[in-house]
């Protein structure tokens, strides 16, 4: 139909053109003018790589075979893109924190910037992108194929060959021109992200196109479409439950770790904010990009003659109904789709190929340091260069290999179940700060392995990787090893069971893997810093008190970024330092802002490892930061000791100072007491003298007078004995010395004769005393006369200073904790409080006034009985008057009232 | 330690502003729940003269696909920019705060 010559200068111009959009565009970044490069639109046209050369060719064939089984590769992405504020944007958010430049680059940071695990992540998505490179050269080969001839069968075989050799190399030269311009692969491609988003509406405007052509050219309309689609063989087609329910799963977790797809929606992406709005419009992309997969499909399969292959009914359907110039647009659609795949999943396989394989492996080898001379620019270079070309060998090797023949949809999902093999790493590594290193690389290895073994190498077919005796009975035959029938489970779609068995082995591994192992503390910090993203808002801590020259940092920055980026990011620091010329002081700061940007070009751990190479010996390690951080806590510790020491010295110090204030005023007491005393005994003993005197001297008193005479002093004499016999009492009980006569009371009893024998007490005026009978019916085992001794000393001092008009006394018995006492409560003036802890002490008087002869020693005597006796006798506060609480010892009481 | 201290009560319209993310939130479950939907639907092999219902799925799969954008684009357009700087957690819980 079109020569084939004609064909490939389309395709040229078309590339071409693209290339000048990317080179306006980056002409426009450059000069500042961003404004519409970073709009959310621009973001959510270039999130359509995902739309390969599958969904424009492959889907239709896809539906011609399964039906709607083809949706589920768009309904994965579909409910992720919804779901952003779950992954999406907690991953967004590590990326542009930790200055991510690929999956591998997330895995090996999040990991304690492990370089092997970076290694083995970067292995796997090489081969895993391997199928689906092949994919784009065999669907941009068969639509040359249909063009240059005018029927798809029968095509020589070289003339096929020839042209994918062809596609393989264009691509390469055309993604070495576009992705490997500048090194940064952190700073963003705009040309490349623009000229996606243009063959994005290419391929959307085309798809509908030859959709609405089929619609309402072929047929009459969508009633008709739909009666069709109803009558068609494929509604005949029995669907697959499991497939459906793994291949939504599937391809949600391959958009997240295909590489092409992470480098657009977190490398590339300028603003979190963008994710809102292709939240919705990216699956509006797809549901446009997939409405008129069916009817084609349906059409096809009606109208073109059997056996066309339905992968390009895309394009052999307009050409049948000799309509060219709609044919050309499909061509150029699927043409985008391919090369736009091929363009960002080689630049994001390339930067993590010389990020995590070249750059560690050419540190190692050059253990003389970062600093060395040699430009590492045209190293990296060049190394993305020849990755690019690499990549794309591989997919034409397994292009020749599979043999070309198999369906679209088939190789592309070979590749996704390989990519998805990082998805527990990665999930678990952003939400669970125990998955450690060695967990995500055992997870990571066996889901690889099994992968490689159910679904890769079968697919190449029977005796070509594996052999056919092999794939039908198992190694060595083994039946339950059998590669797509695993344990027995032979009768699962081969997808299913590799995706199945892959993730099942896989999750596993990374579990116990994480739970068995210890991470390193470089991991803990990252685990911590990644996870907790959202809660840290400062950078990374690594180095510190540097004695490292600037100079040597300029030098081997100058190597990875170019003279006049490094030299310009050293003169702002050294500016925003105060200081003059291009060496700034390497401050920790300064130093984590350089490794940040470095692995913004070179990946974290190779970043890493250039600066630990030359900060060597000054650097504060990780497990240096953990000593000090333990000895921090330790001397917390320390402190809050001594602060629970100093209160506690305060608080004997205020006991101290309590026992010192009660002993100064106890002397007083005491001073008082002696005077007292004396005072007390001398009063008697002079009128003892004066009276015998008298008695002795005077011959004529009458007998009256004697009587009196001598009365007065024997009263007196007994009055002098009271007070001798209290003194020696108390001194009795205070030695232990008195001895104690238990017998069994009851309670009413002694209160009764403690009543009675107080009833002679001198008292202002009487008083009433209130009791209850019922509560006082406590039988005791107790020394009575002492217990009664103490109750008479009690009532003796309310009747003795209860002043209130109408004096009462109340006496209760009452339980307190578990616990008998016996309330003595008068409604007079009560105690002070200042005077409160004093009364029990010996010589202790309230006032000087009192007249009841009292010496003080009463309410001692009455407590050393109680702790004699084993109970106690407290003033009781707060009750209105003076109250005192006699505790009876527990073991006294034989029954309770 | 990080100072976790933050309201518990939050005023109506930042309450408004969690529960908008809640939604969000709860948009994928209910996507993936009406995408499963058609495994219950009986899969049955149309015998050669019938007809089959394809037609019929493709429609509600759409529907629902439709639908979810819809969805997604109203909570998008509610959202304000200091929403993205917001934690994590979606409130504030005094319990947790207590043992963290």
């Amino acid at each position: 139909m079109l020569p084939y010559n004609i064909l490939v200068e389309v395709c040229v111009i078309y590339a071409a053109l693209l290339f000048g959009v990317a080179f306006l565009a980056e002409r426009r970044a450059k000069r500042g003018k961003l404004s519409w490069l970073r709009s959310p639109l621009v973001y959510t046209l270039s999130l359509s790589i995902y739309c390969t050369a599958w969904t424009f060719y492959g889907a239709v064939g896809y539906a011609a075979r399964s039906g709607l089984e083809f949706l589920t590769i768009y309904l994965g992405p579909t409910l992720v893109m919804v779901g952003w504020w779950w992954v999406l944007r907690k991953l967004v958010r590590i990326g542009r924190r930790q200055r991510i430049t690929s999956v591998a680059d997330l895995i090996s940071s999040r990991y304690g910037k492990s370089a092997v695990l970076g290694g083995v992540v970067t292995c796997l998505m090489v081969v895993a992108t391997t199928p689906y490179i092949a994919l784009q050269l065999q669907s941009v080969t068969l639509s040359f194929g249909v063009f240059a001839r005018p029927a798809p069968e029968g095509l020589a075989m070289p003339t096929q060959s020839v042209t994918t050799i062809w596609v393989a190399i264009g691509l390469t030269v055309f993604t070495v021109l576009f992705g490997t311009r500048n090194l940064d692969a952190n700073e963003r491609h705009h040309g490349v992200v623009t000229a996606i988003a243009v063959e994005a509406l290419v391929k959307l405007a085309a798809l509908l196109a030859v959709g609405a052509f089929v619609v309402w050219g072929i047929a009459s309309g969508p009633s008709e479409i739909m009666a069709r689609i109803n009558a068609s063989p494929i509604a005949k087609v029995p669907a697959d439950g499991s497939r459906w329910f793994a291949l939504i799963f599937l391809s949600g977790a391959a958009f997240l770790c295909l590489p092409r797809m992470f480098q657009v929606l977190v490398v590339e992406n300028e603003d979190e904010r963008h994710l809102a709005t292709a939240s919705w419009a990216f699956p509006l992309y797809m549901a446009l990009m997939s409405l008129f997969v069916l009817p084609i499909a349906v059409m096809g399969l009606a109208v073109l003659p059997a056996g066309s292959n339905p992968d390009l009914f895309v394009l052999t359907l307009p050409l049948s109904m000799d309509r060219n110039a709609l044919a050309m647009l499909a061509f150029l659609g699927g043409f985008s789709s391919a090369t736009s795949m091929v363009v960002v999943a080689s630049i994001a396989l390339s930067t993590m190929v010389s990020n995590h394989l070249v750059m560690p492996l050419w540190l190692g080898f050059r253990r003389g340091g970062a600093s060395m001379s040699g430009d590492v620019r045209q190293l990296v270079l060049m190394s993305r260069r020849l990755s690019i070309a690499g990549v794309l060998a591989l997919g034409y090797t397994y292009y020749r290999i599979s043999g070309g023949g198999e369906a679209l949809a088939a190789i592309g999902l070979i590749s996704f179940v390989g990519v998805v093999q990082v998805l527990p790493a990665m999930i678990g590594g952003i939400f669970w700060r125990g998955a450690t290193r060695i967990g995500a690389a055992a997870g990571i290895l066996s889901g690889f392995a099994i992968w490689l073994y159910t679904l890769f190498l079968p697919s190449f077919g029977p005796d070509v990787l594996l052999s056919a005796a092999l794939l039908d009975h198992g190694p060595g035959g083994f039946g339950w090893l059998t590669p797509q029938a695993l344990f027995g489970l032979g009768n699962l779609d081969p997808v299913v069971h590799a995706v199945m068995w892959s993730l099942v082995m896989n999750t596993t591994a990374f579990l116990v893997g994480s739970l068995a192992s210890f991470p390193r503390p470089l991991e803990r910090l990252q685990g911590a810093q990644i996870v907790n993203v959202f809660d840290y808002s400062t950078g990374r801590h690594g180095w510190a008190r540097s004695f490292v020259e600037a100079e040597d940092l300029l030098v081997m920055s100058q190597r990875i970024f170019g003279p006049r980026e490094a030299q310009a990011l050293f003169l702002t620091e050294a500016l925003a330092q105060g200081k003059d010329g291009y060496l700034p002081d390497p401050t920790p700061e300064f130093i984590d802002r350089l490794e940040r940007e470095l692995a913004g070009s070179v990946g974290a751990a190779t970043a890493h490892a250039m600066i630990g190479q030359i900060v060597t010996g000054a650097s504060v390690s990780v497990q240096d930061l953990m000593a000090v951080a333990d000895e921090t806590a330790q001397i917390m510790e320390y402190s809050s000791q001594l602060e629970t020491k100093s209160q506690e010295l305060a608080r004997t110090a205020r006991q101290l100072r309590d026992a010192n204030q009660k002993l100064t005023a106890l002397s007083v007491q005491k001073d008082a007491f002696l005077s007292q005393i004396s005072h007390e005994l001398r009063t008697p003993m002079t009128s003892i003298r004066a009276f015998s005197e008298i008695l002795m001297s005077e011959a004529d008193l009458t007998d009256a007078d004697k009587d009196r005479y001598s009365r007065i002093i024997h009263d007196e004499a007994l009055r002098l004995t009271r007070l001798l016999d209290a003194l020696l009492d108390l001194n009795v009980l205070e030695h232990g010395q008195a001895t104690f006569r238990p017998e069994t009371v009851v309670l009413r009893d002694m209160i009764d004769r403690a009543i009675l024998s107080t009833s002679g007490v001198r008292s202002a005026q009487p008083i009433t005393i209130v009791r209850n009978d019922a509560s006082e019916a406590v039988i005791l085992h107790t020394d009575v006369d002492r217990l009664s001794q103490v109750f008479i000393n009690l009532i003796a001092n309310a009747r003795k200073y209860c002043v209130a008009p109408q004096a009462r006394l109340t006496i209760r018995v009452v339980r307190v904790d578990g616990q008998t006492a016996i309330d003595f409560i008068d409604n007079g003036a009560g105690i002070p409080i200042v005077s409160q802890g004093l009364i029990f002490e010996k010589f202790s008087r309230l006032s000087d006034q009192s007249a009841a002869g009292g010496a003080g020693l009463g309410l001692a005597i009455c407590r050393e009985i109680m702790v004699r006796l084993g109970g106690s006798v407290s003033y009781l506060p707060g009750q209105g008057g003076a109250a005192f609480r006699v505790l009876l010892p527990q073991t006294a009481i034989i029954r309770a009232a | 330690m990080i100072d976790r201290r933050k309201p518990v009560f939050l005023e109506r319209q930042t309450y408004r502003r969690h529960r908008l993310i809640d939604a969000s939130r709860l948009v994928p479950l209910a996507g993936a729940f009406l995408f499963f939907v058609p495994l219950l639907w009986e899969y049955k092999v149309v015998a050669p003269d019938e007809q089959g219902f394809l037609a019929e799925r493709m429609v509600y799969l759409f529907a629902v696909w439709f639908g979810l954008v819809v969805l997604a684009a109203r909570i998008a357009a509610r959202l304000r920019p200091e929403d993205f700087d917001r934690d994590h957690e979606v409130d504030v819980d005094p319990d947790s705060r207590d043992r963290g």
